[in-house]
């Protein structure tokens, strides 16, 4: 399961943006016919391709207007709603997985989302951008600046990203609000998985991006 | 008053339409009746209607629009009293979001209405106007007449309902009622129960249609006269709540109608006034003032969750249909916290429903203006149920 990129049915090309590496793995997280959440859907290209690869029941939910309208009309549904306001209203399991991608950094309140994603989700996968990066931390260390990339190209004081974190801080994260880590994939600055068999601590300099599968700690 | 002069009256001309309109009618027998929520069976019923488009041989593309406190089954042919355009032209048409070369567009004129169907204008059957005779109708008894009207064209499943404001409370009912027979559901601009807010304005609208004298306890058809005065008023006010502010600015502002000062008097100086008086002398013409006491009653007793102990979301338990809820930001008449109290007890249903609040300051009309957010949403949701159901083209 650690190698991706060998994996017959991932083709690179196919994610509707070619900086979404995060998708690949997601992908690969989900087996056949689960329904799906997608918290952050954006224009619906995670559930459509998971659709296609995986024939999952997805349903998404998205801030934007624009996002929420291309959605709807390739015919995915969707609510324009806020992680941080709308996740209460949906059922404990109602859905096999729930995925926040990429949006975890843009919420008020990460730790009650994460709880909400694990309260609706049997299974919650979260991808999040690793400010421990090593670009990152050399970028912070010898510019003295706020890093901007090409994948967080925002200036500080314009950024819908609020709450950064490394991977180390998102594990600390998990403790808190009783997730069990079942996988967790670490992506390279060339978007490739790194081998299960480094230490957190490589994986935490290594990593641009992390993808976290969860589940609810039973108390 | 020669033959002529009475039938070019607009009181006779709308009577006319009430009772013998000039597009399609179904008439069900006096054993036929339709049970009322009030307790009482409506019989002999009528229903006026129209048709777009073709019916496939599965009739499995039947499309049905729901419409609004003061609509009628004339969604996209020329109103007969008016001579206006069909009141949604712009969604409903070969090539349209809801596209008659694809479906079969139904629309029937609702319960207690003044085009057609069953309502106060009509006659009983000992050949008196109901008057206020008339029972009360709720959004219910519309939609069962409306399943009655679609259980005569022999379908058994309508592909979609849609409809806006009261249009919208009928497709919610629609789902409710009849979950297996809707493949998709669209209500926009809408709200699973009246506020007080929208009761009071109502109410307001009431109190004004029977002040007129002319209303004369609802029995002005044996007076040959109308309550116009109090109806326009009405209206007038009703119609605000159908703007917004920002919009009223924009268009209007302060700006005076066809004056350069203003004249120290009670005329309508201001350019506001005289649109707000055109709207209700129109509407007066085309309008039975008892059918808009019944309408807006309708909607002050709507309460989905009633039935079911309070709780929304029993409403839409195991439903199967696909929803496409849509609001809009400057609705304040329908505003989004209240279609989003819909979307929300879907979602805790776990039902397929999506929803998107259009950025407009249109108000509560913007549902019925050709915004190119809800065009595409809604042809789009459409478009690609029909697709999923593998619906083609029939024209």
């Amino acid at each position: 399961m650690s190698d991706f990129t060998s994996s017959p049915t991932i083709d690179l090309t196919m994610t509707a943006d070619p900086n979404r590496a995060d998708y690949r793995v997601i992908s690969e997280m989900i087996p056949n016919g689960a329904k799906v959440l997608d918290v952050g859907s954006g224009d619906g290209a995670l559930i459509a391709l998971l659709k296609q690869e995986k024939n999952i029941d997805a349903r998404g939910i998205e801030i934007s207007q624009k996002g929420v309208s291309l959605a709807v009309s390739k015919g995915i549904s969707v609510v324009q709603g806020d992680a941080d306001k709308d996740l209460f209203h949906y059922p404990d399991n109602g859905f096999d997985y729930v995925v926040l991608s990429q949006t975890i950094q843009a919420t008020h309140s990460p730790e009650t989302v994460l709880r909400e994603l694990l309260r609706i989700g049997r299974h919650a996968i979260v991808s999040f951008p690793n400010f421990g990066f090593w670009r990152m931390r050399a970028h912070l260390l010898l510019k003295g600046e706020m890093p901007v990339t090409e994948d967080l190209p925002y200036t500080w004081y314009d950024s819908p990203n609020i709450h950064f974190c490394t991977i180390r801080d998102f594990f600390d994260l998990c403790e808190k609000a009783d997730a069990r880590i079942e996988k967790f994939i670490a992506l390279s600055g060339g978007r490739r998985p790194l081998p299960d068999s480094w230490p957190l601590a490589v994986k935490n300099i290594a990593g641009e991006q992390a993808v976290f599968l969860l589940t609810r700690k039973e108390k | 008053m020669s033959q002529s002069t009475i039938s070019n009256d607009p009181f006779t001309a709308s009577l006319k339409e009430a009772r013998q309109p000039s597009g399609l009618v179904v008439r069900f027998g006096p054993e036929d009746g339709l049970d009322m929520a009030a307790g009482a069976k409506l019989a002999p019923l009528q229903i006026g209607y129209q048709t777009y488009g073709t019916l496939n041989s599965d009739k499995s593309n039947a499309v049905l629009v729901c419409h609004a406190l003061t609509g009628d089954q004339h969604v996209a042919t020329n109103n007969p009293i008016t001579g206006k355009p069909g009141w949604w032209e712009s969604m409903v048409g070969p090539g349209k979001p809801v596209d008659t070369n694809r479906f079969f567009v139904i629309c029937s004129n609702v319960v207690g209405g003044c085009m057609g169907t069953s309502g106060p204008a009509n006659e009983t059957s000992d050949g008196v106007p109901y008057g206020l005779g008339f029972p009360v109708v709720t959004i219910k008894d519309m939609v069962n007449a409306q399943a009655r009207l679609v259980d005569h064209l022999g379908i058994d499943r309508l592909f979609a309902v849609i409809g806006g404001s009261m249009g919208g409370m009928q497709v919610l009912q629609w789902a409710v009622s009849y979950p297996e027979r809707v493949y998709a559901a669209v209500p926009i601009a809408t709200a699973a129960r009246h506020t007080s807010q929208n009761i009071a304005f109502h109410e307001v609208g009431r109190q004004a249609v029977m002040a007129d004298p002319d209303w004369h306890g609802g029995d002005y058809y044996s007076f040959g006269i109308r309550p116009t005065k109090g109806l326009a008023v009405a209206r007038m006010a009703a119609h605000i709540t159908y703007l917004s502010e920002g919009a009223l600015h924009r268009k209007f502002g302060r700006n005076l109608q066809e004056r350069d000062d203003i004249t120290f008097g009670f005329e309508a100086d201001f350019q506001i006034e005289s649109y707000l008086r055109h709207q209700g002398m129109s509407f007066v013409d085309r309008f039975d003032a008892n059918s808009y006491l019944y309408m807006t009653r309708a909607m002050d007793y709507f309460d989905l969750a009633r039935e079911f102990g309070g709780k929304l979301a029993h409403a839409f338990d195991q439903t199967s249909t696909r929803f496409c809820c849509v609001s809009f930001s400057s609705d304040w008449l329908f505003p989004t916290s209240e279609n989003r109290a819909i979307v929300h007890a879907l979602n805790a249903a776990g039902a397929n429903v999506s929803f998107l609040e259009v950025d407009t300051d249109k108000g509560h009309d913007a549902f019925l203006l050709e915004i190119p957010e809800l065009f595409d949403t809604v042809g789009g949701f459409v478009r690609a149920a029909a697709d999923e159901l593998g619906l083609a083209e029939t024209a």
